[in-house]
Formats: C-alpha cells, sequence, structure tokens
C-alpha cells in the first residue's frame, strides 16, 4: 500500500539574486511522521520551511504540502497547517481561553467546536481555574505547551515547529516532547527544527541541509550506521563541518 | 584572590500584580582564571545574576564583589575592568562592523592596534565584512563581533550571558573552542547557558532553577552526586515504552535521551530484572537494556524534583 504524503518536495529552489537560498531540495514526509529538519544556521532551513508555509513562492521546483500546491494554493495551506516558534506563539496580553478562541476564530472554527476545545485544551494541559489567566504570567515551559496545544487547534495535516524548545528546562523540554507523540499518534504530521540533537534522535526521520541541499536524509538509526556515529550530534557536526557558506 | 564573590543574593521584581523572585539568596565564588557556568533554564536567575554583577542591576540585599571590588560602592572599578556580552544582541546596528569596535575601544580609552592579539583569533573571522552595519550581519557574525568588543579592553572578568542560544552545533563548538583559547590567556570567564551538554566544558558549573543553586560542582562532581544506579532502555515501541515504565509503581523517574529512555528506580535491587518485566509484559521488540553513567542533564532533573 502506498503511504500518503503529508509533503512532497521536488528540486524545490530559491534564489535571492545571485544567492541560491535553498538548492533543489527533493524529499517526502508521511502522514503522521515526526520529521526532523536540522541544518546549520544559515543553511537554509528557514527560507526552506517558509515555501512550505505558503509563505513564499519558490524560484522553482515543485512542493504540495497536505496535497496543495505551494505555487497555487497557499492559502489552502495555510488554512490546513499549524506553526509554532519560539519567537512567534501566543499573545502575552491576552489570557490563556482569550488566546484559544482568538486562534480558533483565526482558524475558522464554530463557536461550538471553540467551546469543545478550550474545555479539552485546559483540561489536557491542567490549567483548569487558571482560564483567565494572562499568558504573561506563565512559565515559559507552560506557554510552550499552550503554544503548541493551540498550533494544532484547528486539527490541522501538519504543524510546522520552529525550534519550539529553546530555553525550556529539561524536564519540561520532555514533557513538551510527550506532547508532540501524541500528536502524532492521532495523525498529525509533525515538521520540526531543532538545535537539540537529543531531540533529533525522537523523530521518526531527519534530514540535514548543508548549504542550502539536503545532503543526509533518513532514520537516525541509520544515520548513526552510516557515518559510524553514536549520536546524531557526531553526525551532525560530520555533515555541518563540510559547509563552505557562512550564513 | 577570587575573581568573584557572591554571597547571598536576593532579587525580587514587583510588578502590578505579580512578584517574581529571581534570586532567592545565592552564593558562590569563581576562582581566577576559571570557565564557570551558570546553567539552567530560562527564568532561573541567570540574567539577573549577570546585570548585579556587573554593576548594572542592584541586589535587594546580598553582597558580590568582582575583582576584590563591591559591586556597588566600586561600580566603577569593575566596569571599567569587565567585558559583558549580554543574551540580546546590544551594539549600535548602524554602525559599522569596525565603527563598533572603535567605539568599544574609546570608551575605554584603548585602540584597536592595542589588544588586537586578544581578539585577533575571533574578529579575523568578520574583518572581510568590517564595512558593513552591525545590524545586517549574520547571528553568527552578530556574536563574533560582540564578543570581540566585550575583549577591546583585555578584561580581566568576562561575564557571557547565553553566548550560544539559538546557535547550531557546529557554532556552538567553534565558540566553546575560542572561550577556552581565552582562557589561556588569563581571563576569568564566567558563562550562562541553558544547554546542559555544555556543562562538561567549564572548569566548574553552578546549577540554577527558578532563582536558587542546584549544585555547584566540577562536572565530575555533579555526575558523582548523582548517587543512584541509571538505566537505559530502549525498543521498537518507544513512545508506549515511556508510557508503561512510568505507570510502574517501583520507578522514581523515566526521561526520554536520544534513542534510550532513563530510568531511575526506587529500590536498588533487581531493577534490571524489573525493566526486563516491563518489557517483556508490554511484548516490547528489539529491547535492549544497558546501565550507564549519569550525564548533566540526569543530574539537573534529579535535582529538581527534589
Amino acid at each position: 500500500m502506498k503511504k500518503e504524503k503529508a509533503i512532497t518536495a521536488k528540486n524545490l529552489t530559491k534564489r535571492f539574486g545571485d544567492f541560491i537560498a535553498v538548492d533543489k531540495i527533493t524529499f517526502d514526509v508521511e502522514k503522521g511522521e515526526i520529521f526532523g529538519f536540522l541544518g546549520a544556521n544559515g543553511a537554509g532551513k528557514t527560507t526552506a520551511m517558509r515555501m512550505l508555509c505558503g509563505l513564499s513562492l519558490p524560484t522553482s521546483g515543485s512542493a504540495t504540502v497536505a496535497g496543495f500546491d505551494v505555487y497555487k494554493q497557499n492559502e489552502l495551506i495555510k488554512k490546513n497547517i499549524g506553526y509554532m516558534s519560539q519567537r512567534f506563539s501566543l499573545y502575552e496580553d491576552l489570557t490563556i481561553r482569550e488566546n484559544i478562541q482568538f486562534y480558533g476564530g483565526i482558524y475558522g472554527l464554530t463557536d461550538e467546536r471553540i467551546k469543545e476545545k478550550t474545555s479539552l485544551l485546559i483540561k489536557q494541559l491542567h490549567l483548569e481555574g487558571k482560564e483567565k489567566t494572562l499568558v504573561r504570567a506563565l512559565p515559559l515551559g507552560w506557554k510552550q505547551k499552550l503554544a503548541f496545544s493551540i498550533a494544532i487547534v484547528h486539527d490541522p495535516a501538519i504543524v510546522f515547529l520552529d525550534e519550539p524548545t529553546g530555553g525550556v528546562d529539561p524536564i519540561t523540554r520532555r514533557e513538551f516532547w510527550e506532547l508532540i507523540y501524541e500528536a502524532s499518534e492521532r495523525g498529525i504530521t509533525i515538521f520540526v527544527t531543532t538545535h537539540y540533537m537529543d531531540e533529533a534522535e525522537y523523530c521518526n526521520r531527519v534530514s540535514v541541509m548543508v548549504d542550502g541541499r539536503i545532503d543526509a536524509l533518513d532514520s537516525p538509526s541509520n544515520l548513526m550506521k552510516d557515518y559510524a556515529a553514536n549520536s546524531m550530534d557526531e553526525v551532525f557536526l560530520h555533515l555541518a563541518r563540510k559547509a563552505v557558506r557562512s550564513e | 584572590m577570587q575573581a568573584v564573590v557572591v554571597e547571598n543574593i536576593v532579587k525580587t521584581y514587583h510588578t502590578q500584580k505579580t512578584v517574581v523572585d529571581a534570586l532567592k539568596g545565592i552564593s558562590f565564588a569563581v576562582d581566577k582564571g576559571e570557565i564557570f557556568g551558570i546553567i539552567g533554564p530560562d527564568g532561573a536567575g541567570k540574567t539577573s545574576l549577570f546585570r548585579i554583577l556587573t554593576t548594572l542591576l542592584l541586589a535587594d540585599s546580598g553582597h558580590a564583589s568582582v575583582d576584590g571590588f563591591d559591586v556597588v560602592k566600586d561600580y566603577k572599578q569593575i566596569r571599567n575592568r569587565v567585558g559583558y556580552m549580554p543574551g540580546k544582541f546590544s551594539l549600535y546596528p548602524d554602525l559599522s562592523v569596525q565603527e563598533n569596535l572603535e567605539f568599544f575601544a574609546t570608551i575605554f580609552d584603548t585602540s584597536i592596534e592595542e589588544n588586537y592579539d586578544l581578539i585577533k583569533d575571533i574578529y579575523q573571522q568578520i574583518e572581510p565584512f568590517k564595512t558593513r552595519k552591525a545590524g545586517q550581519l549574520s547571528g553568527g557574525m552578530k556574536q563574533k563581533l560582540a564578543l570581540s568588543c566585550a575583549l577591546i579592553h583585555k578584561p580581566s572578568v568576562l561575564f557571557l550571558d547565553e553566548p550560544t542560544t539559538g546557535v547550531d552545533a557546529v557554532s556552538r563548538k567553534e565558540f566553546w573552542e575560542m572561550l577556552h583559547r581565552l582562557k589561556l590567556q588569563g581571563i576569568t570567564i564566567l558563562v550562562s547557558t541553558p544547554y546542559m551538554d555544555e556543562a562538561g566544558l567549564c572548569d566548574r558549573v553552578a546549577l540554577i532553577q527558578k532563582g536558587e543553586i542546584l549544585s555547584i560542582n566540577t562536572p565530575k562532581g555533579v555526575i558523582s552526586e548523582f548517587g543512584k544506579p541509571l538505566w537505559a532502555i530502549r525498543a521498537n515501541e518507544m513512545f508506549p515504552l515511556l508510557n508503561s515504565i512510568k505507570e510502574n509503581q517501583s520507578v522514581e523517574s523515566c526521561y526520554p535521551f536520544g534513542q534510550y529512555h532513563h530510568v531511575v528506580f526506587k529500590t536498588q535491587e533487581n531493577s534490571k530484572e524489573l525493566l526486563e518485566q516491563i518489557a517483556q509484559k508490554g511484548n516490547y521488540t528489539q529491547v535492549e537494556i544497558h546501565s550507564i553513567e549519569p550525564n548533566i542533564e540526569d543530574c539537573f532533573m534529579a535535582l529538581m524534583k527534589e
């Protein structure tokens, strides 16, 4: 049986003038997969991710996300994905409940659905009694967990996570990954970037970008075998050290 | 003589509705020429501590000195002899690379030429871009420029607040190599980081969480304090396995670590047999169990729970 694809990219390229930020990348992500998208700063990850999220048009090549074309259907892509990053997540001056309602509204959920989702999320995250707390007053770890839950409040096909766990304490970081596992078991595809190499090992497959290209793509255990390495950290160092361009 | 002494420093922030205890009475001392790591997540109090030691913020109570000078009384002397690289990029974005460096050299009454030796190693990497505006540099180059500016007056103590946050694994390694070369020049370095794996690169570390120090020791010393046998287990079905282990009454903690879960038991007898039983009961496949040495992150999590 052919597995369903959440993302397909073929020779996807983005140029800025003479600079080739993303250089003919080709890869697929299966539905429900946890896909780690690694690369040094400046390797082209953000540009690639922006194209896949429908925020930037490719120069050449093709790609589909959740079955939609990145050239012609970018508005549909935006409706069918979730996005979360460490820098942009929640509105600090809105309460927990207001943030859920706001994003539910943005993603076009019905009032009834928003109500259901609000009580579900608050229960799942053990935030009962804190509905009216301003997000600003939450510890960082809680914010990140709430931001993730809100990024998938509309049950998107795929969620893009851009360094979601930066600066978070080690226990909360692991609780965050449990949320990722749960979402993946529910069939949501996870596309995640991280600088923590132990987190790369939690992914089903990872790709490593070097100078705009994808230089390696496989399961962490196969990559470690291929590079005779004991950890993804070693694999990453091996690949990223040959980069010729700096950021 | 000790380069930095911190005694019972307390700092509390009051906002309209909330009170945040940023530092709850912390104490430690750093030897001259040491690389001392302040390791902890966001909100641990790292930046407040650095701002107090660089005389930019007053503590509510407690004492601190840098190079023998009191952070309150002798703030001018301290400002002359420390280098500080804040977590946020704080150079002048509309000045060029070279102008920034000249500016900081002039303020400290020196010149680029005078201390070029000290920064050469780092500055050479960004020198090809010396006419570029600092605001237009990439993250890695900004970091190198900020470090050059913090070093240009040959400080005796260098404070680096999360210099490697958001930086990829390769650049992080290179940054630490630079720090070890600076240490050879006799500069004392206080460096904060949320990356636990960087603890091993420091001479000594303070693990800090929510304004309290959990442990001060050499990296090896922290690990030797762990005190309980630690097991690593893997199978094909990692997420269900995690839940099975956590449900078991005799398990004290279980955390995912890369391809393995790290498990500590409440009692120390038969722990391997217990793990094998859990794996068998859940019909997990390709199970692999072995005992391991804890790393700093294992220690940090164990201390967080105490």
